[in-house]
């Protein structure tokens, strides 16, 4: 069902250059490495990738250009580590980071919050000037205490270390091994100050070292495996993500035996290395820890995507592969369940958003993995960028977009909004910072980190809501009304 | 299969479907390994006991959902009041992504401000070059009149000096030399937003008036402080103002910066006071602030330069309005106009007619120490009993105001202001002494849902209500939309507890 269609190279060639334009020399340059035009590689291998797109990525942000990026804090706390349900995470430092990250991921669970599960509440040390001149491991000493008085059905603590934890020298892995002594429960300090390596992702690294030191194997986990046992790694549950796919795998007779993070409890970490496959989803931020379980537990990882009809069947059919005959039959009677519904989704949605051009700028995998979502649909991707990819997201990149697509790591606020201008899209598919400039332009948007409190967006459920949700944001009237009738054609 | 495309479920249905609800009751059989239902339901009981409160009440160390945010993000509001100014946060960059999702998640609005993006070696060498390439880079992209730089907690701790930063970066041509770029160090570690609003206004005010002499004239400069409902309030305050005939000048006025157009141009700056503006506020006769905790330090050194100041804590219902248009009149020589107090009068008017329904209700209040003053006063004046106020960013001064405040009503008796608490404290004094109403911000929809108690959403941020901030909370004619949203939700209440069609078919009454 994908689309045959190349997108303006030339033009998207000349629009880099014109941004470049407005920078002083220093950072022009530095800037020019990370925009690029995806070009189709010819030969003998140009089946596979389809395209290269050639930019340096995970450097550093020029200062003052407004990034779009985060921090390390909100790669640990915000994404990897604050789903986590049955565990209390602690935004160690000042105030700030803790309240702002709280409850804005969307990352759905079952509990009863404040009693066993603690996702949507906001822990902090609320450091003090006094914490900073003395220091802050008594006072993370007592919050652990206090936490364990106040908040007895915690299974553990993590410690997310904000800016000045790694400034002012505090060792917050004796406090975590003291406590862990005294409580016995999971205490895991993690060093994601917010000013380590350039983005989230680095945030996302430690947090999985975190897992690998201070999770694994300090346990003795009863858990009977099974042949089927999987974990699905990398899905958050963002409105509910994780089990739009777990409703999927379970069908084909897998047992999710761990979901990281989204809706996970402390449990299904521990027991990970018992399961016979590791299912990879959001790769960027969580292939470290398959990587590691591949080494020390000889667990094999694939990676897969759930977003829209053809890559779910593609992947289904991908994860099947790795088991026996049974599973690959079910997940032909899975991918023939859906079928009528993908079928009349697609039937009710593709005329009305056919050829309709679409931008994307998010982070982890969405820049690539939603790609044929949009297209099963009938829609054309002009440009797509990563906030914070490595090297090799860009070269996965290339099996997705087509020749000519608009390449831009870490753009800038100024990039963004010039490249949107120039080629107006039909949709802008990005951030909470970028959707009202963007609206304001008359340009459909949707945002893509947290599904515009939408979602799920994974799984055959999920292609259903993401079809209709783009309907709504290009087919509603509102933009038709922005300009006043007596104001003169310019 | 609960899904089809002619009903499409999003996840609040579709995880209600028995497909979901049965996958959801088996993860958690199998593989959550979570406590008994008996044990969490006992706990969630104990969580609402006397015996817990006082455990909560105990701590020293932990903060839990805090109704607080930290210093830069005042400084970034603040600075978006300002004609085409861009915010430049020295230090890390995560922490300027936060401040402007935050912003634009209540105001459902842009909101611009850029960071020096520091990283670990500039934890060791200082952000110096951060500063430079940073200052050159924000002129040459985003063509600002003013830059206004403020710190995040990174270089704070380093020790980074911003005047010789900055004036070091003017020497290396990254901006003219005469180009305005007043800072504020900002330490998240101290105070909260309200205190970097003050202190980034208070270094604006500097860059403009320093080494001056003030020659006061008959003109007002008015400070709104940081306030989610701005757009509405800063309309109010002006049109108030310009009812009675002032000259005034408002002291970073973000109206229009949080509430532009949509007609097909992306405005990154629009509106906001002047640069000439703020220039020439120096020869005000007065400086007054809305919000006394928000301007504690701007206010210290209009007044050491001459002028007269007076504060209020966020003028809203009849006294609170009364006393600050007085004030106004007073200072200006200019009556209060027959509109006004055709307004007051009208909100009276109002306040009277519902009076049978506010009359008693008992309320929980939270948020910004001068908000919560104000809605505790509003409060009184309706009958109603505002039994637990509270501020996380509220020290014992304000503890003090509040139980004067308290103490000059009837309807004040037994109730408490808690200064320095947070929302967990909140969930005790509720489950413990419950109230009828609650005031404050998104936040507390989780206390709404935990201890059933209705939430009123008036307080910074309101995130998951639409356009609220577009109307006023200020003077007589903010109070009656104040009265509106109070009203609406004790009938809708009333209205949901009497709708069992078959059991309650009394008391669902028409006419109220």
């Amino acid at each position: 069902m994908s689309l045959d269609y190349e997108n303006d190279s030339e033009f998207h060639a000349r629009l880099i250059e014109e941004v470049l334009e407005a920078y002083p020399d220093k950072s022009r340059k530095r800037r020019a490495k990370h925009l690029s035009v995806a070009k189709t590689v010819e030969g003998e291998e140009a089946a596979e990738p389809l395209t290269e797109c050639d930019v340096k990525s995970n450097i550093k942000s020029v200062p003052g250009v407004m990034t779009i990026r985060g921090c390390a804090y909100a790669g640990s706390k915000g994404v990897v580590w604050g789903p986590v349900k049955d565990m209390v995470h602690i935004s160690h430092g000042p105030v700030g980071c803790g309240q702002y990250s709280w409850s804005q991921r969307r990352n759905y669970y079952i509990g009863k919050t404040g009693v066993d599960t603690f996702v949507t509440m906001q822990f902090t040390s609320d450091f003090q000037e006094k914490d900073i001149v003395f220091g802050g491991d008594k006072k993370l000493e007592k919050i652990i205490d206090e936490i364990d008085e106040l908040f007895p059905l915690a299974k553990g603590t993590s410690i997310q270390s904000e800016c000045p934890i790694g400034l002012i020298g505090d060792d917050i892995e004796a406090v975590a091994r003291k406590k862990n002594k005294e409580t016995g429960k999971t205490i895991v300090p993690v060093r994601c100050e917010g000013f380590r390596g350039v983005s989230q992702s680095l945030g996302h690294h430690i947090a999985n070292d975190a897992i690998r030191d201070w999770v694994f194997d300090k346990k003795d986990v009863e858990f009977e495996a099974g042949p089927y046992d999987v974990n699905v790694i990398g899905d958050y549950n963002i409105g509910g993500d994780a089990w739009a796919s777990r409703i999927l795998l379970e069908e084909m007779g897998l047992r999710v035996v761990g979901n990281w993070s989204g809706d996970a409890t402390l449990a299904e970490m521990e027991r990970a290395p018992k399961a016979k496959l590791n299912l990879i989803h959001c790769y960027r931020s969580m292939n470290y820890i398959c990587r590691h379980m591949e080494e020390k537990y000889n667990i094999p990882w694939i990676e897969y995507n759930f977003f829209g009809p053809s890559q779910i069947a593609a992947s289904l059919r991908a994860i099947a592969a790795q088991f026996d005959e049974t599973i690959k039959e079910n997940a032909e009677k899975v991918i023939a369940k859906y079928q009528p519904l993908v079928d009349a989704v697609i039937a009710k949605y593709r005329p009305r958003l056919e050829g309709k051009s679409v931008m994307l700028y998010v982070g982890g995998l969405r820049p690539r993995h939603v790609i044929t979502a949009y297209e099963d649909l009938g829609m054309q991707i002009a440009g797509t960028g990563y906030e914070f990819a490595h090297g090799d997201d860009y070269k996965r990149t290339g099996h997705y977009v087509k020749d000519g697509t608009l390449i831009y790591d870490d753009v800038t606020g100024y990039e963004l909004e010039k490249f949107i201008e120039n080629i107006r899209p039909d949709l802008v598919g990005s951030g909470i910072k970028e959707k009202y400039p963007v609206q304001k332009m008359g340009i459909p948007f949707r945002q893509m980190h947290s599904w515009d409190y939408s979602g799920p967006y994974h799984g055959y459920d999920g292609f259903a809501i993401f079809a209709r949700d783009m309907d709504l944001a290009i087919n509603n009237p509102v933009w038709g009304l922005f300009k006043a009738p007596w104001t003169k054609a310019a | 299969m609960p899904q089809s495309a002619e009903k499409v479920l999003d996840h609040a249905p579709l995880f209600r479907e028995p497909e979901y609800r049965e996958m959801l009751a088996k993860k958690k059989a199998l593989f959550e390994n979570m406590p008994a239902d008996d044990v969490v339901q006992k706990t969630a009981d104990w969580t609402k006991s006397w015996e817990y409160r006082e455990k909560n009440f105990a701590r020293e160390a932990l903060t839990v959902n805090p109704a607080k945010a930290c210093q830069p993000l005042g400084a970034v509001f603040v600075a978006a009041g300002f004609e085409k100014t861009m915010s430049f946060v020295h230090g890390s960059q995560g922490c300027v992504a936060y401040y402007r999702s935050h912003l634009s998640r209540h105001f459902k609005e842009p909101c611009s401000a850029v960071s020096s993006s520091m990283t670990e070696d500039a934890a060791v060498f200082g952000g110096l070059n951060n500063m430079i390439d940073g200052l050159a880079n924000t002129y040459a992209l985003y063509d600002p009149k003013m830059i206004a730089v403020s710190t995040t907690c990174m270089a704070e701790v380093i020790g980074d000096d911003l005047q010789s930063f900055i004036q070091n970066a003017k020497n290396k041509g990254s901006v003219p030399q005469d180009f305005d770029v007043p800072f504020a160090h900002t330490p998240a570690f101290v105070g909260s937003h309200v205190t970097g609003y003050d202190n980034m206004l208070k270094g604006i005010l500097e860059h403009f008036w320093k080494g001056q002499e003030c020659n006061p004239g008959t003109s007002i400069n008015i400070v709104p402080g940081f306030d989610g409902f701005a757009v509405g309030n800063n309309r109010e305050l002006k049109r108030m103002l310009d009812l009675m005939g002032v000259d005034y000048t408002i002291l970073s006025d973000v109206a229009d910066q949080f509430d532009t157009p949509s007609d097909g141009e992306y405005r990154m700056y629009d509106g906001g006071t002047t640069i000439d503006a703020a220039k020439a506020a120096l020869n005000a006769k007065a400086t007054l602030s809305m919000q006394e905790y928000c301007s504690i330090k701007s206010l210290e050194y209009a007044a050491s330069l001459g002028q007269e100041t007076a504060s209020f804590h966020y003028p809203m219902g009849i006294a609170g309005t009364d006393e600050f248009l007085m004030k106004v009149s007073e200072i200006s020589g200019k009556e209060v106009p027959e509109e006004l107090t055709k307004e007051r009068g009208r909100l009276i008017d109002a306040m009277a007619d519902s009076q049978a329904y506010l009359h008693g209700k008992t309320y929980a209040i939270f948020g910004d120490p001068d908000f919560v003053y104000a809605m505790a006063r509003f409060i009184l004046e309706t009958g109603g009993e505002p039994k637990h106020c509270l501020a996380t960013n509220g020290n014992k001064a304000w503890e003090a105001q509040m139980a004067e405040l308290f103490a000059s009503s009837p309807y004040g008796a037994g109730c408490k202001a808690w200064g320095g608490k947070d929302l967990w404290h909140l969930r005790s004094l509720m489950a413990t002494e419950p109230v009828d109403l609650m005031i404050g911000s998104s936040y507390a929809k989780y206390l709404e849902r935990d201890l059933d108690t209705p939430l009123i959403r008036l307080s910074f941020p309101i995130f998951d209500r639409h356009h609220h901030h577009r109307f006023p909370v200020w003077g007589y004619q903010g109070g009656l939309r104040v009265l509106v949203t109070l009203l609406d939700k004790i009938f809708d209440k009333l209205d949901s507890e009497t709708i069992e069609a078959g059991v309650t078919d009394y008391s669902y009454d028409l006419t109220r």
